[in-house]
């Protein structure tokens, strides 16, 4: 499933990296501790957290994510915002919490397993 | 001077430590563990700092005044004062930012006491929580305050930076990092490691400590030999 789709689908707005929108998504995975997204994050996985600290695009482009969504209306921190611009790393908004969002997204066919 | 420290110790004052930890007993343990310093670093809370250091006067172990804040991340971070006054500015920051009540049946009790180890009172604040402060703004306003900013037992899998924000970042300026094993932890070869008990329980007062070259036992002195001027340095 294309990013562009996922975000026409499910309202959310883009902070970041609208240059990379057509990417594929190949999964997803939702965790606010970054050691633990940097040891289970896939290539491709669309990543659902709370962090809005500049580490978060590190991770990202470190994994290869599809990008970043931060729920509950949250917005990044201004230093992240800007990274993930200079670095092209696609940051996305919702106003969903993750329980919800997560859910939607599964409902759109993604997963957090890969076979 | 050589002088052995152990920069993070529990008052009764953090709802987790037990409360035997009061200032006096800190201070009688750490002098009976043959330690030179101790920092009081208790949960986003410096208010049994004074007690701690009233206490030393005489006991031939100093006490440098800190506070262990917990910042929206959940990074714990140790801030080190040489000046109380400073210090105390840090506690108005940090209670600025910290929002809750403490439930003492869930979390525990929090005891303000005096230098003879009497209560003085209980903190009715949520000092187990976190703090609506970044990473970022802790360290800076520990800085513009005059103090050290060292990022707590980073090889531990909860509440440290490493298990919070997977590494350190670029120009965050930290003073130092504490580890909590004889393990290198995992942090640019550039920073300081400092090696402490983070003691909640008196026996744990000094089951690790660091061996500093200074010339006084001072927080300003520490933080010399974390970033080694003058010839004040870490002794390994």
């Amino acid at each position: 499933m294309k990013l562009n789709d996922i975000v026409q689908k499910l309202g959310l707005e883009v902070r970041a990296g609208a240059g990379a929108l057509a990417a594929e998504v190949r999964g997803g995975y939702a965790g606010d501790l970054l050691s633990d997204v940097i040891a289970h994050g896939r290539p491709g996985d669309l990543w659902v957290t709370l962090q809005t600290h500049p580490n978060t695009v590190a991770v990202a482009s470190m994994n290869a994510l599809a990008g970043i969504v931060l729920v509950n209306g949250r917005e990044p921190e201004a230093e992240t915002l800007q990274k993930a611009q200079a670095e092209n790393v696609v940051l996305l908004v919702s106003t969903l919490p993750t329980f919800e969002l997560v859910g939607r997204l599964y409902g759109l066919g993604l997963s957090g397993m890969r076979t | 001077m050589e002088i052995r420290a152990d920069l993070h110790i529990h008052t009764c004052l953090s709802p987790c430590a037990d409360r035997e930890m009061s200032p006096p007993a800190v201070v009688r343990r750490g002098r009976e563990k043959g330690l030179h310093v101790i920092a009081v670093c208790d949960h986003n809370s410096a208010e049994n700092v004074e007690a701690a250091i009233r206490a030393s006067e005489d006991a031939g172990l100093a006490v440098i005044g800190g506070i262990e804040i917990t910042t929206r991340e959940e990074v714990h971070v140790l801030g080190l004062f040489k000046d109380d006054r400073a210090l105390r500015s840090v506690q108005e920051v940090v209670y600025e930012n910290l929002r809750g009540e403490n439930d003492p049946e869930t979390f525990g009790e929090q005891w303000v006491m005096n230098e003879r180890g009497e209560v003085v009172r209980h903190s009715g604040r949520l000092l187990i929580g976190a703090t609506g402060l970044s990473l970022e703004e802790v360290v800076q306003t520990l800085h513009r305050l005059g103090g050290l900013a060292i990022a707590a037992h980073v090889d531990r899998p909860r509440f440290s930076l490493i298990s919070q924000l997977g590494f350190v970042p670029a120009g965050l300026g930290l003073d130092g990092v504490e580890a909590c094993s004889d393990k290198p932890p995992a942090v640019p070869k550039d920073l300081a490691v400092v090696r402490s008990s983070d003691a909640h329980r008196l026996e744990e007062i000094g089951s690790r400590y660091t061996r500093f070259l200074v010339e006084r036992p001072t927080a300003s002195e520490i933080g010399m030999a974390l970033r080694r001027i003058e010839g004040r340095r870490i002794l390994t």
